[in-house]
């Protein structure tokens, strides 16, 4: 019967009927499929479910996500639910005199091989702009770098059909991480608050907490003094500074 | 919005089409009583109370049964929890029962086993490295396939000049209502600067200022701003910079696609190792180590009374299962998170989060006659239970095509409130995300219902992560005590990290302190399955069950 709420696809080189409207994960689970790897979060995060696609006939391979994208007619899809990386290993350290920018293209070199083809951006499942990334990360950009690629999930998709050997998510990690330990301010007032605890300054103050009785607690979480909620950080502080 | 123009509506199903029309009738007029500061009538605390009591799933005896074995015995638990902990051992670990002369040979030999490659478990396991252990972690999916990786709005730590570790102390108490293990939240907010100043450390970017400092929000029952957030993937960037972390450690192996599925024991009561099974089939693999974190983390995946989840495919609570069956006590079972806006509509999202701040900007409930219900700022488990309420008992839900049932979440109205623009400017994800899939939430209102979110109570554990059981460690949400019967927004994330990393350096220390074991064995659950038969519990059950039912590992 052919009814227009029923699609045929092709999941892993076997053929289904499945409904129109629904996941690709949730419509073959509909029909049976039971999946025990290439799935993880079902939220659109960890690209545990990434999958390469063609609908029948069609010239572009196309990278999807089954539990984000919807099923569509003529679909055939090659699950992925591992894909080996390279993922260079390191301290995050530089070495005397090197800059961040200059360690990261050293961790991923093929980095400057980029022939800007644009097949990472268009095959991303999340519409990252990877080829706009790996531009920066071979610019010295790490700042824009991060900004760009911070809501990677790692999929790998990408990495999949890039001529140019390019581990981009990977390369993109290894940005944000050196661009967050060494260009971003570390927070001043977190070191203030780290002195206070290690030099025990709150011992004495959970010593008066923990010997309080329950009746005594509930009325001091009662009267708590709540922080305005537009106040700029540390501009406000309470009245009663006994617990700071 | 021009009334005669339905257009937008269809983008829904007709039948919810016709609800949200409804919905647009009665705007107007909530709209002008909102700005005549007019809201909704807050529930009296005896109704309060009430409406917990007949429709808040923690306190419905419905879906629960005492447990007739173990060290928890007679406590009452959900039906589904109580199924697993007294369930029989999966294949994989009856194939060793069998063959009782035959040692179990290690496939695999390690100081420290860490169960569950998640924030807790990866914790655990990088401290355990710079210990000088060597570390195996098995998990059961990916590497990082885990709830940290979900966590959108931010991690609790006391860093303002407003705040301190002793002012957070009383909010997460307050906020369990006064059940938590005070000794674990006091090691909770006391490590939280160190462990936000390791993670900076790592190289993990957080909202900030160009001056370094913090940007810090609210959470539901904070009395400081201590939310720190990394955009709306806090848990994703989390995630991703301790599992590089980990990766850069020789001493650290991963083990995917190998959930445990039973602890080994010895003579002394000692955890020595797991049996792990291959999710792909083929043998299972035996592992001795000389200490064992535990670090699977919730399960709601086992979807109690049939609700929808916001946790990952992996969350089917093997360690409590795991853990009972050696004789760890577990507390707080009956206690669950269900967050009041998991999203209804449309299929793909169900279950998944919408945050609160929806709420927080004036975005009402409604049923499907587009009337207001409750007060919009009731907490998380009043509006749980009135939207159950609403849609169980009065029947004025709004279904879904796909067998779903929901209540309206008015977005719109936060436009007409506060100005066009704000729902584009304040949910830049969710509006693009929605969008893409035909749905305007600047003029359509989104299908809300409540989601098991997470699981409050757990393993008993002290400070160090420890258990009754020598050799035997915890961390994360498989463990209870830290949140008491109610968790705070943001302290899970500090949590995982607080207790792995504690937990993971004590189960080197251990690891160094005793020699491997010469028995390792099962004995602990020939013990637990003689209790089962003797109490003839059903001998249906195999647990744990390391799947959700629609994805069973045959
Ligand atoms: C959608 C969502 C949003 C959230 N938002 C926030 C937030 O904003 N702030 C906050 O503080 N908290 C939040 N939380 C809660 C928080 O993310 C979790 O409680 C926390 O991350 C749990 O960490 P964990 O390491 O204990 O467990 P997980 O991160 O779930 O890791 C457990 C790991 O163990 C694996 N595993 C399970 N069983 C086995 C087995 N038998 N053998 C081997 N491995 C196994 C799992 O697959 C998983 O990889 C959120 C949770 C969710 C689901
Ligand atoms: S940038 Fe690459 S790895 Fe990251 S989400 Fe896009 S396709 Fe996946
Ligand atoms: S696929 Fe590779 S070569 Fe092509 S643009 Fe992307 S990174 Fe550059
Ligand atoms: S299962 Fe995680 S992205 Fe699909």
């Amino acid at each position: 019967m052919s009814d227009t709420n029923q699609l045929a696809i092709r999941y892993d080189d076997l053929p289904y009927q499945v409904s129109a409207g629904r996941t690709i994960l949730s419509a073959l689970e509909e029909v049976g499929l039971t999946f025990v790897r290439g799935v993880g979060c079902r939220g659109g995060v960890c690209g545990a479910c990434t999958a390469l696609y063609r609908i029948s006939g069609r010239p572009e391979l196309k990278a999807v996500l089954l539990c984000q994208d919807e099923v569509r007619d003529g679909m055939e899809i090659l699950p992925l639910p591992y894909i080996p990386q390279k993922k260079a290993r390191h301290e995050l350290t530089l070495s005397e005199g090197e800059t961040p920018e200059y360690h990261v293209r050293k961790l991923y070199p093929e980095v400057n091989n980029c022939i800007m083809c644009g097949e990472c951006t268009r095959l991303c499942p999340v519409d990252i702009d990877v080829m706009s990334y790996v531009g920066m990360i071979k610019r010295g950009d790490l700042s824009g770098a991060a900004r760009e690629s911070f809501t990677c999930i790692q999929c790998q998709a990408c990495v999949l059909r890039c001529p140019s050997q390019i581990s981009q998510p990977n390369a993109a990690l290894a940005a944000r991480r050196f661009h967050g330990r060494f260009k971003e301010s570390p927070a001043e007032h977190l070191t203030k608050m780290i002195h206070k605890v290690e030099n025990n300054h709150y011992k004495p103050i959970f010593r008066r907490l923990r010997r309080l009785d329950p009746d005594e607690i509930r009325a001091l979480y009662q009267r708590r003094e709540r922080e305005p909620e537009e106040t700029h950080p540390g501009t406000w502080l309470p009245d009663d500074r006994s617990y700071l | 919005m021009n009334r005669g123009d339905l257009t937008h509506l269809a983008a829904l199903p007709r039948s919810m089409g016709e609800s949200a029309r409804l919905v647009e009738r009665t705007r107007e007029e909530r709209l002008a009583r909102s700005l005549r500061g007019k809201t909704f009538p807050a529930l009296s605390l005896s109704v309060r109370n009430a409406w917990l009591a007949d429709y808040h799933p923690d306190h419905q005896l419905d879906g629960k049964r005492p447990l007739k074995v173990g060290p928890d015995r007679g406590s009452q638990v959900p039906v589904e929890l109580a199924d697993l902990l007294e369930s029989r051992p999966r294949a994989a670990s009856t194939h060793f029962l069998n063959q009782e002369s035959e040692l179990l040979k290690a496939d695999l030999v390690t100081d420290v086993l860490v169960i569950g490659g998640g924030g807790a478990g990866t914790a655990a396991a990088i401290a355990a490295a710079e210990a000088g252990a060597k570390v195996l972690i098995a998990t059961k999916l990916r590497h990082g396939d885990s709830n940290t990786i979900m966590a959108e709005g931010g991690m609790q730590v006391a860093d303002q000049e407003c705040d301190s570790p002793a002012q957070h102390y009383v909010d997460v108490l307050g906020g369990g209502h006064f059940s938590n293990n005070a000794d674990l939240v006091e090691a909770l907010v006391t490590d939280g600067p160190k462990i936000l100043r390791w993670l900076e450390g790592l190289g993990m970017l957080f909202d900030k200022y160009p001056t370094g400092r913090m940007k810090v929000r609210h959470g539901g029952g904070t009395s400081r701003k201590r939310l720190h957030a990394a955009g709306d993937v806090t848990g994703l960037e989390m995630m991703r910079v301790i599992q590089d972390r980990a990766d850069a450690l020789d001493a650290i192996t991963v083990s995917p696609f190998t959930p445990a599925v039973e602890l080994l024991t010895d003579d002394n009561g000692r955890a020595v190792g797991a049996v792990l099974e291959r999710i792909t089939g083929g043998k299972p693999l035996v592992v001795h180590a000389r200490s064992v974190v535990m670090a699977t983390g919730g399960l709601g995946r086992l979807h109690f009374n049939r609700f929808p989840t916001s946790n990952h495919y992996g969350a089917t609570g093997d360690g409590l299962v795991m853990a009972y069956r050696a004789g760890v006590p577990l507390r707080d079972l009956n206690s669950c998170q269900y967050h009041p806006t998991g999203i209804a509509y449309p299929e793909r999202k169900v279950g998944l989060l919408i945050t609160e701040k929806f709420r927080g900007l004036g975005a009402p409930f409604l049923n499907r006659y587009g009337d207001e219900f409750v007060f919009g700022l009731e907490t998380r488990d009043v509006t749980t239970a009135a939207i159950i309420r609403e849609c169980g008992e009065l029947d004025n839900g709004i279904r879904t095509p796909d067998g779903g049932v929901g209540v309206w979440l008015d977005v719109p109205l936060i436009d007409l409130i506060h100005g066009r623009g704000t729902i584009e400017r304040e949910f830049p994800g969710r509006f693009k995300e929605f969008l893409g899939k035909g749905i305007d939430i600047r003029k359509l209102p989104l299908l809300a219902y409540p989601t098991l979110h997470y699981q409050n109570g757990g393993m008993v554990i002290r400070t160090n992560g420890g258990t009754d059981m020598p050799g035997l460690f915890a961390a994360g949400e498989v463990t209870g005590g830290v949140h008491g019967l109610n968790r705070l927004m943001g302290n899970a994330l500090l949590e995982i990290l607080v207790f792995g990393l504690r937990a993971g350096a004590a189960a080197a220390e251990f690891a160094q302190e005793n020699a491997r074991s010469d028995t390792p064995g099962l004995s602990h659950l020939q013990a637990f399955i003689e209790q089962l038969d003797q109490e003839k519990c059903d001998t249906t059950h195999v647990g744990p069950q390391l799947l959700p039912t629609y994805g069973a590992i045959n």
